[in-house]
């Protein structure tokens, strides 16, 4: 099963690497890694996606908690928070096909960045899913690059304030 | 105005370091060379390893951060078996090592490593120090973070230029303020009580004693605990000493190289009270089977321990000397006497069996005998290998301490940290056990004994095999021993003299006692030579 984290840690260089080297020396499998720094320039946040079963997740946020530039350690709830993901797409648009591909990009809500005479490259934020889709759709006309962002999550308040 | 390396001396001074143990080099001798004008010690060793195996037998005798040093590169490079060593072992532990200039970092120069990304996974927490006016917190946070919550190593790369830069006044601040960093020191309170009326039901209960009583100084209450209740005491290797060897209630270490009765306990328990253990393979090798019928309350400061390697019903995260004083204000439980005959049987059933070769000293019994030789409060420091569980399960403890690397298992320990523990108690006795294999990787360290003379006793078991792995071989590998065989062990006795120091060779117990009597009378290092046989088995 996925899992996203939410980590709040000290703004110090160093500290990154503390973090993600933790994963591969636990043996941990991780899917995606964000990071960013939040409202307070002194803290950043890092979000995980990673996969695994309930112990696993639960040793991850134990050994995540023994870092000492960590603050705190979250792990979200199905449904208690909003994730997207940020991606850049670079597809191949011959002339022909580039009303087909603009079709997809409004359907879709992607945005459209750059055009050239072969290529067309859009902008996705949205869940993995969508992105899923997305590239499901893009596939025929032959995909030549991707670049991703890894997903950023927050709480979602409404959720929180129903309860 | 002072400069980095003064201010480096200052925050020792502040912390109250009377020793470290180190080796010089190009980069760090700004501080040495401060440090030389103060009453801080600096004992020179053959090689940096042994510098953190000291500093870690010091810590661990006095119950203090040790403090080690050495310079960039190869230096602080050889340090990292030692530090990883105190950490699987949960050590209080600041090594200091010098760095090339910052504006050179990354470049590769002459004696540059990365040290605080190779040390990683290995210490605690670690520094690059970016400014000279940060070392005063670094280092007041870096002696928190060792001594405070689980102990362990952490290391402080200084670059030679911060050492030599210089501010205006030194400050030491009086408080450290981590944000991410606040053990939880005292067991919740309805955890205790959950553990006490789980334990009030339990007719088969024993106590698994691991390092975190001895760290946390619960040596006295776990003993109390376990009188007051009648629960029976086993131990990890890094729990040996917690119990008195000869208390009717302790059974004996655990796991694959302990004893069978302390094993047997663990396998027919219908509840565990872990304490301060965090029950590693060679504990317990299918914590599975043992938790199928068995409930664990676990007591540990770490809570990343609790569940990691033994499925817990009860976990109670807190320093392990709070937790047992507030069990024992409201315990009120006896065990089942049915189940304390068991255990003895057991322990009459399963005895240490010696194997005794013509002409060849017997480790087992040599040890059970030496215990009685020592003075009170003595210190054994064990190796790794054979003579690591010679003396984890023949070695009688009562007020004194067992030393040895528990869970890094990195022979040659033995020496360098009896030196240590002897700095931090020179009036105790103090004895070093390894084996031909363990000895040679720490030698050199005679030498650091005869410059300080320093009343260190050594006990090789030489056995010419890396015994061991020997045995290893003869149960999985038939009996092909590969790489296995000491031939050209060489001639300890004169090796000895040659750094001045008084040696003997013995070939039965009788004379190992005789010799061991002799040389526990002088208040000079002896280095004692026990011709072992080669088929001598560890249990």
């Amino acid at each position: 099963m996925k899992y996203t984290l939410s980590v709040l840690v000290e703004n110090h260089p160093g500290v990154l690497s503390k973090v993600s080297g933790l994963f591969s020396r636990r043996g941990f499998n991780i899917d995606s890694l964000a990071v960013g720094i939040t409202e307070d320039s002194s803290i950043s946040r890092i979000t995980i996606v990673a996969d695994g079963d309930e112990y696993i997740i639960e040793q991850l946020e134990k050994q995540l908690n023994k870092v000492i530039p960590v603050i705190k350690v979250r792990t979200y709830a199905q449904d208690e928070f909003i994730s997207r993901e940020l991606s850049l797409i670079k597809v191949n648009c011959p002339a022909k096909q580039r009303l087909d591909i603009m079709k997809i990009a409004e359907l879709m809500e992607a945005k459209i960045v750059d055009v050239s005479l072969n290529t067309m490259t859009l902008q996705f934020a949205d869940t993995i899913e969508r992105f899923e889709t997305l590239i499901d759709l893009l596939k025929p006309y032959g995909i030549r690059e991707i670049v991703r962002t890894g997903t950023v999550a927050i709480e979602k308040d409404s959720a929180v304030s129903r309860k | 105005m002072i400069n980095g390396a003064e201010i480096m001396v200052r925050c020792l001074q502040e912390e109250g370091v009377e020793i470290v143990f180190g080796y010089p080099g190009a980069v760090i001798c700004p501080f040495f060379d401060k440090l030389y004008d103060t009453d801080i010690k600096a004992v020179l060793v053959r090689q940096e390893q042994n510098a953190a195996h000291a500093a870690s037998g010091y810590a661990r005798a006095l119950s203090k951060v040790g403090v080690c040093v050495a310079t960039s590169g190869p230096g602080a490079l050889n340090m990292i078996p030692g530090i990883a060593t105190a950490y699987m072992d949960s050590i209080p532990m600041v090594a200091i090592t010098g760095q090339v200039k910052s504006d050179q970092l990354g470049r590769d120069v002459f004696q540059e490593a990365d040290v605080t990304g190779a040390c990683e996974s290995f210490v605690k927490h670690s520094y690059l120090v970016k400014n000279t006016a940060d070392l005063p917190r670094i280092f007041k946070e870096a002696f928190h973070i060792a001594s405070t919550g689980r102990p362990g190593p952490v290391l402080i790369d200084v670059p030679v230029d911060i050492q030599q830069g210089e501010i205006e006044e030194f400050v030491y601040p009086d408080k450290v303020n981590i944000i991410g960093y606040k053990p939880s020191v005292n067991g919740h309170p309805m955890q205790i009580k959950r553990a006490l009326e789980t334990l009030s039901t339990s007719k088969r209960p024993v106590i698994c004693a691991g390092g975190g009583v001895l760290t946390s100084g619960a040596k006295l209450r776990l003993r109390e605990f376990s009188q007051k209740t009648n629960i029976p005491v086993v131990s990890t290797m890094m729990g040996i000493g917690v119990m008195p060897s000869d208390d009717p209630l302790y059974v004996g270490m655990i796991g694959s190289h302990g004893v069978k009765a302390a094993n047997k306990a663990i396998h027919d328990s219908d509840l565990i009270i872990l304490c301060g253990a965090r029950v590693g393979d060679r504990a317990v090798a299918a914590p599975d089977q043992v938790v199928d019928n068995t409930t664990v309350i676990h007591i540990d400061i770490d809570p990343a321990e609790i569940g990691k390697n033994m499925k817990t019903n009860i976990p109670i995260v807190g320093d392990m000397k709070n937790v047992l004083e507030a069990m024992l204000k409201d315990i009120d439980y006896c065990a089942p006497k049915e189940w304390i005959d068991s255990i003895k049987d057991w322990k009459k059933e399963f005895a240490v069996q010696h194997k005794k070769f013509e002409d060849y000293v017997e480790p087992k019994g040599f040890l059970e005998k030496l215990s009685s030789m020592l003075k009170a409060k003595s210190i054994l420091v064990a190796d790794v290998g054979q003579n690591q569980i010679w003396c984890a399960n023949s070695f009688k403890v009562s007020d004194g301490r067992f030393f040895t690397s528990g869970g890094m298992g990195t022979m040659g320990y033995s020496v360098p940290a009896a030196m240590g523990a002897k700095f931090a108690r020179p009036t105790r006795d103090v004895v070093a056990v390894c084996g031909d294999g363990s000895f040679q990787m720490s030698l050199n360290e005679l030498a650091t004994i005869a410059q300080n003379n320093m009343n260190v006793k050594i006990i090789v078991m030489r056995n010419t095999v890396l015994g061991m792995v020997h045995e290893l071989q003869d149960t999985f590998y038939g009996s092909r021993y590969a790489i296995t065989e000491l031939d050209e062990t060489p001639d300890f006795e004169k090796l000895a003299q040659a750094y001045g120091i008084e040696a003997a060779t013995v070939s039965s117990n009788e004379d190992a006692e005789k010799c061991a009597e002799k040389m526990l009378k002088s208040d000079k290092p002896f280095l004692l030579v026990c011709n072992v046989h080669p088929n001598t088995p560890s249990r």
